[in-house]
């Protein structure tokens, strides 16, 4: 049995417990905490939704104009000091 | 000697271009996230120092990991040369801002049983991207790293050259502001308005409950549950 945590402290832990992050004292004192109290449940749910918001919602395309001017700095790429090992 | 050389560049450009070409999707996609309309540049940059690293590049396999280090190493020295500071503390009505309980108080959904997931629900890819640009760079760089590319907390200490604590500071701080802008946006944008309105009817044309497109409503973060 850990020492009692307020809601506050709760919901400042939750996303430290979703990421397996938490000290295992602190990671006690939140399962306890959660084990009655449903509201700090319902943030729990939410925090794990914005989570996967964060992890599936944020994709970004790359414009074709982008991609022309990116691939022809690609192309024109040269590895490491090529100068300095003709020079050797 | 040179002959052995010259072959030995032309492979390394050859799998290097190859490497860069693969990862230019997902490389532009964290450098936008990152950056956002700088994110062009930032390739451009990475993909330069890149170049030049590529020698100490031992296991190829590791490539596609080690060019979106690169590129957040870049981010990151572009920041210190602007002399951006790591963050301010939040003012107390941010650190006291919830955006869970804030739905449940506002109730912008007033047909939906399932509140939470439904907010979350009205933003497109780039709603979310929007959002995230409306945070300081130094908490969105954390915020992105970590969850969106999913780099450990002491991975992106090591990218963004900071001790671990600070980082799950910023982590804490973004995501605190997250919310806040998550909201803010749905607010400024008329998201919810759009949404409510849609949803209403719905509700009257299938019920009340229903989705507008007919599927189950989401389960798990109604009411009900806190």
């Amino acid at each position: 049995m850990t020492a009692p945590i307020t809601c506050r402290a709760a919901v400042q832990r939750l996303w430290g417990y979703l990421d397996h992050e938490l000290e295992p004292r602190d990671q006690s004192a939140l399962d306890e905490h959660l084990a009655f109290c449903l509201r700090c449940c319902g943030e729990l749910a939410f925090a794990r939704e914005l989570r996967r918001l964060l992890r599936t919602r944020t994709s970004v395309s790359l414009p074709g104009d982008a991609q022309a001017r990116l691939e022809a700095v690609i192309d024109g790429l040269e590895v490491g000091d090529v100068a300095a090992r003709h020079d050797e | 000697m040179a002959v052995l050389g010259v072959v030995v560049e032309t492979t390394d450009r050859a799998a290097l271009q190859q490497l860069a070409r693969q990862e230019l999707p997902r490389l532009y996609a964290l450098a936008r996230r990152l950056a956002g309309d700088e994110a062009e540049d930032l390739v451009q940059e990475a993909l330069v120092r890149a170049c030049r690293a590529f020698d100490g590049l031992a296991d190829h396999q590791a490539g596609p990991r080690w060019l979106r280090v690169i590129l957040a190493n870049v981010w990151r020295d572009r920041l210190r040369a602007r002399g951006r500071r790591p963050s301010e503390l939040l003012v107390d009505e941010e650190e006291r801002f919830s955006l869970y309980d804030t739905l449940v108080e506002e109730d912008p959904l007033p047909y939906s049983d399932t509140l939470h997931v439904d907010f979350l629900g009205a933003f497109s890819e780039e709603d979310v991207h929007l959002v995230l640009q409306r945070l300081p760079d130094h908490e969105r760089a954390p915020l992105v790293l970590r969850y969106v590319e999913g780099f450990d907390a002491t991975e992106v200490a090591a990218m963004l050259a900071l001790p671990v604590g600070t980082v799950h500071s910023q982590l804490h701080r973004g995501r605190q502001r997250f919310e806040r802008e998550l909201w803010r946006y749905a607010e400024e944008s008329g998201l919810l308005a759009a949404t409510s309105d849609h949803e209403g009817r719905a509700a009257g044309d299938a019920g009340a409950g229903g989705r507008p497109d007919g599927a189950p409503a989401p389960a798990g973060l109604g009411r009900g549950s806190s």
